[in-house]
Formats: structure tokens, sequence, C-alpha cells
């Protein structure tokens, strides 16, 4: 029969030689190769990660925790147009609007605003697509920051106390994410 | 024997015993770390530095654990069967010549727990019983895996002792004595070129080696403790130090193996150029010839437990290595292959010492 493809292999069925039925030549064989490993792990730097010690740096394009941000005057941005709702394809943000009152320009760059805002991060699929549809360029998803373990399952519902961005600038980098007061330090110090 | 001989002996003895169980607690860490390195990882590195404090850690754990006692249990026996595994293991470790002797003016302490002409058959006897330990725990603990567990280990254990012992007396008619004392000594003569006995015997040490990994129950021939079939194997029910002390004794048994293989075939204590060495002390550095012989007696200690180590290494660099026999394979491997060795082995030896090759 003509073999279908060049691939094919004929295999031979040889009888074992002594050496490998002895199968003692095997076994050194064997030792040689994990003793090779040995001391490759001995002397050489390992590729384990020692987690809480060390951990991997995130992609740059890493779609972590959401962000509500504000503008340079420290106002939200948000005015509760509620594209991202539209645009969120695991329906997990949820809003109110509301009416901008007097006295409370300093607070909210628009009119119209968000009362309440809420991402059930158990819902969310990180796609990014509210961040997309977002026209006033308010909800990010942070690059350096995932939505971490909780115990209870409300705990999961993000609301505006936990998703806008700390008032200080100091703690903010440039795309808005909250810092670290170290990593704010070292970033004013490149900075300056 | 005076008293305070008698008092150094003791002392000898409780040196001894805290060595072995010192060994068999950092064998745990050597374990894991070898283990680890072997399969390209880390290791236990957390508790101290290098994690050199885990056994503690690990006996903190053992000791805390939920003491279980599985229904239909036969009590007495359950709790038996661990401690006889761990009081045979020990008890082997008597034997053992671990360096010559020390004289203090006319004190002489020899480093040994217990010198008798019998002591290879000593050896084979605790040996033999500690495979009771295993069979009581895995019969009393009424379990289908655990019952299995434990007859295989007892027809591994007896199968495979035939192959051991068989290999054992080719050495024994080089030597003539029973004593591992004068084994010892036999291999190295003062003033002559002399070999070890795995020069003499290299295929009944093979014989042997394979043997000690089947009676110490270890990769490839655990298939007590198989876990892919038998769960845990005789120690499937058992839980806390209990549990610890099987684990305990099969590292000691390793040590204990260990420590027979070097006496037995690699020249117990004795070192090359020891003599030289002593002579050179005295001659040259102008030492007394007593104070010389206690140094030959440390750096003889010292090179024994260097080549304990070494097969304590050995025996984990196989576990990691190879994987586990088949039950019939085991059996075949005892049977049809190790013991007709080890009797052609015996012949050869004899004729090799009628013809006056080797002594």
């Amino acid at each position: 029969m003509e073999s279908l493809s060049k691939r094919a292999k004929v295999l031979e069925k040889k009888p074992m030689t002594f050496a490998e039925r002895a199968y003692l030549p095997a076994i050194f064989q064997g030792l040689t190769i994990t003793m090779r490993h040995f001391f490759r792990a001995a002397t050489k730097k390992q590729v384990t990660v020692r987690y809480p010690d060390e951990t991997r740096p995130f992609s740059p394009v890493f779609r972590g925790l959401h962000v509500l941000k504000r503008d340079e005057a420290g106002r939200e941005r948000c005015t509760a147009c509620g594209l991202c709702a539209v645009a969120c394809p695991a329906e997990a943000i949820t809003m109110v609007a509301g009416e901008r009152k007097k006295g409370e320009e300093n607070l909210y760059r628009e009119e119209k605003y968000a009362v309440s805002y809420e991402i059930n991060m158990l819902r969310c699929i990180f796609c990014g697509l509210c961040e997309e549809a977002c026209p006033k360029a308010a909800v990010y998803l942070q690059a350096d920051k995932m939505a971490p373990p909780r115990f209870e399952r409300d705990e999961f519902i993000y609301g505006k106390d936990r998703l806008v961005e700390p008032v200080t600038p100091d703690n903010r980098s440039k795309r808005g994410i909250q810092l670290t007061p170290e990593q704010a330090d070292k970033l004013r110090a490149q900075l300056a | 024997m005076t008293l305070p001989a008698l008092g150094w002996q003791g002392l000898v003895v409780l040196v001894v015993f805290g060595v072995s169980l010192l060994i068999a607690t950092y064998s745990t860490y050597a374990e894991r770390v070898i283990a680890a390195f072997l399969q390209d990882r880390v290791g236990p590195d957390r508790a101290g530095p290098f994690g050199l404090l885990q056994p503690l850690a690990d006996a903190v754990k053992l000791f805390t654990k939920e003491e279980f006692f599985p229904a239909g249990a036969n009590r007495a026996l359950f709790v038996f069967g661990p401690c006889l595994a761990m009081v045979t293991a020990l008890m082997s470790s008597a034997v053992i010549p671990f360096g010559n002797f020390l004289q203090f003016g006319d004190t002489i302490i020899h480093l040994q727990g217990i010198e008798i002409n019998v002591g290879m058959l000593y050896v084979f006897g605790m040996v033999s019983l500690g495979v009771y330990g295993i069979m009581i725990g895995g019969w009393a603990s009424n379990n289908k895996f655990s019952l299995l567990g434990a007859i295989r280990a007892a027809s591994q254990n007896i199968s495979y002792e035939i192959a051991m012992g068989l290999a054992l007396i080719a050495v024994l008619m080089m030597s003539g004595t029973l004593s591992l004392r004068e084994i010892t000594l036999q291999q190295s003569v003062a003033g002559e070129w002399h070999f070890w006995n795995i020069a003499k015997q290299p295929l009944g040490f093979i014989i042997f080696i394979v043997c000690a990994f089947a009676e110490t129950n270890r990769t490839p021939f655990d298939l007590p403790e198989c876990e892919t079939e038998l769960i845990g194997g005789y120690h499937t029910e058992y839980s806390s130090m209990k549990m610890g002390l099987y684990l305990f004794a099969e590292y000691i048994n390793v040590f204990v193996a260990s420590a027979v293989m070097s006496v037995l075939y690699f020249g117990g204590f004795n070192f090359p150029f020891q003599y030289e060495l002593r002579d050179w002390l005295v001659s040259s550095r102008g030492l007394e010839l007593v104070t010389a012989q206690n140094i030959i007696t440390i750096l003889g200690l010292v090179g024994l437990f260097a080549k304990i180590f070494g097969f304590i290494f050995f025996f984990m660099w196989v576990r990691w290595t190879l994987p586990r026999f088949r039950y019939d394979q085991l059996m075949r491997l005892g049977w049809t292959i190790l013991i007709p060795l080890a009797i052609f082995n015996i012949m050869l030896t004899g004729g090799l010492i009628t013809f006056g090759v080797i002594k």
C-alpha cells in the first residue's frame, strides 16, 4: 500500500540488546540527565518567581481595575451619559444620573453627573469596551491593578468610593492611575 | 568493662541515637531540596535561611494534627505499628562502627554503640523486624488499601532479603567475620596497598544496593506506599505523628542502609593514606602517637559520614529519576535475576579465593 504522506516512518521492532535488557545503562543515562538539571538549578538563575517577594511585571496593555478619572482641576469627568453601560457586554455597569447644583462646579465638570456609579467586578469581563465608549475620557481600566479577591459577593460591587480617583494629584500618575506613596515619590523625582 | 568506660559507651549510644534522629529529620529537608533542584524548582526556602528550619515546622505541624483512629481499627496494634517501625529502625544503627576509637589517658572510647561479633546478622534481624511495623500498621488500619500495601511490603522485603543476604555472604567469605568493626579494619591494613571491598565485590555491591532500595521501600521499589494504586499504602489511615514515625523510620532505614553499605563496601571509617598521615603527624609535627591516632579517628568519622551522605544523596537522586516498577516486574527482578546473580557471585568469589586472586 502506498503511504498517504511522506512523513510516514517504518518502525522496526528489533530485539533488545544485552545493554538494553540489563537496564543499568539506561538508569545511568537517566541519572546523568537529572544531575545536569540539579547543577543547572543550583548554579543558574531559576525561572521561579517567589511570588509575595517578587511579582511579574504587568503587560503595558493589561486591562485591570477600573478608575473614574478627574480632570486637571480635580473635577469628575463622568456625566452619567450611560454609554459605558450600553457598551458593556456583561451588563456590569449601573449608574444614577443627577443634576449639578449651584456651588458644585468645582466637583463636577458638566451640569450632569453620576450620583452613583457601580461596577460589578464579578460580571465584568475586563474587555475595555466601556473605556472605548466613553466620550468624556472618564472611565479607564488601569494597567497595573487587578480586582482583588474578596470573601463576600457584595464586596465586588465597586461604588464611586472605590472607583473615583483620589483628589490629591500627587498620588496620581499621568494616566490617572493611583500610585502608592513610594511610586509617587519616584514619579516626582523623575519629573524634577 | 570498667564503670567510667561503660558511662562513656552509654554516651556514645545516646549520641548515635541523637545523630540518627537528626539525620532523619534533615533527610526530609534534603529530600525536598534535592527533588526541587532535580526538577528545576526552588524547594522549601521560607522557614529560616535556605529553609533550614523547615523540619521544625514540619514537626510542629505533625504534632498538632488530629490524632485519628479509623472505625473498626485495632487501637493497640494501630499505635504499636509505627512504634515498632521506629524502634527497629533506630536499633539497627547501634552496631555501626562510626569511628575507630578515641583514647584519653587510660580510657578508650569506641565510636560504636555496641560491638558484637554478629553485627551484620543483628542489622539483618532488625531490618527484618522492621517489616512487622509496616505489616501490623497496615493490618490494624482496617482498610483494604493499607492491607494491600502491608502485604506488598512483606513479600517484597522477604524476597529482597534473600538476594541481599546472598550478596552479603560473598563479603563474609572474604572477611571471615560478621563483626562490622572487623570488616572495616580488614579493609585497610597499615603498610600495604589495600583495596576496599567494592574493588573485590563490584557485582555484589550492585545487588546489595538494589536490594537496599527495596528493603527501605524507596522508589523505584516503593510499591507498599504506591500512591497511584494504593492511595498511601500501609500508612493510608495514619495521621499526625504516627504518620511522622513511619516517614521517620523510612529515613532512618535509609541512613542505616547507607551506613551499612559504606562499612561493607566502601571501607567504613578508613580513608586513603590514613597511616601515612598519622606517621607524618608523629614524625614531622611532633605529636604523640595517641593524639595523632585521635585526629585520624575524627577524620575517619568525618569521612564515614561523607560516604553516608553520599549514599543518602544517591537514594534521593534515584528516587527523583526512576519511575516505579510494576509489581510483577519487581518480583521477577528479585527472584529470577538478583538471586541467581547473587549465587553466581558467591561461586565466583569462592573460586577467586580458592585460586588466591583475592582474600
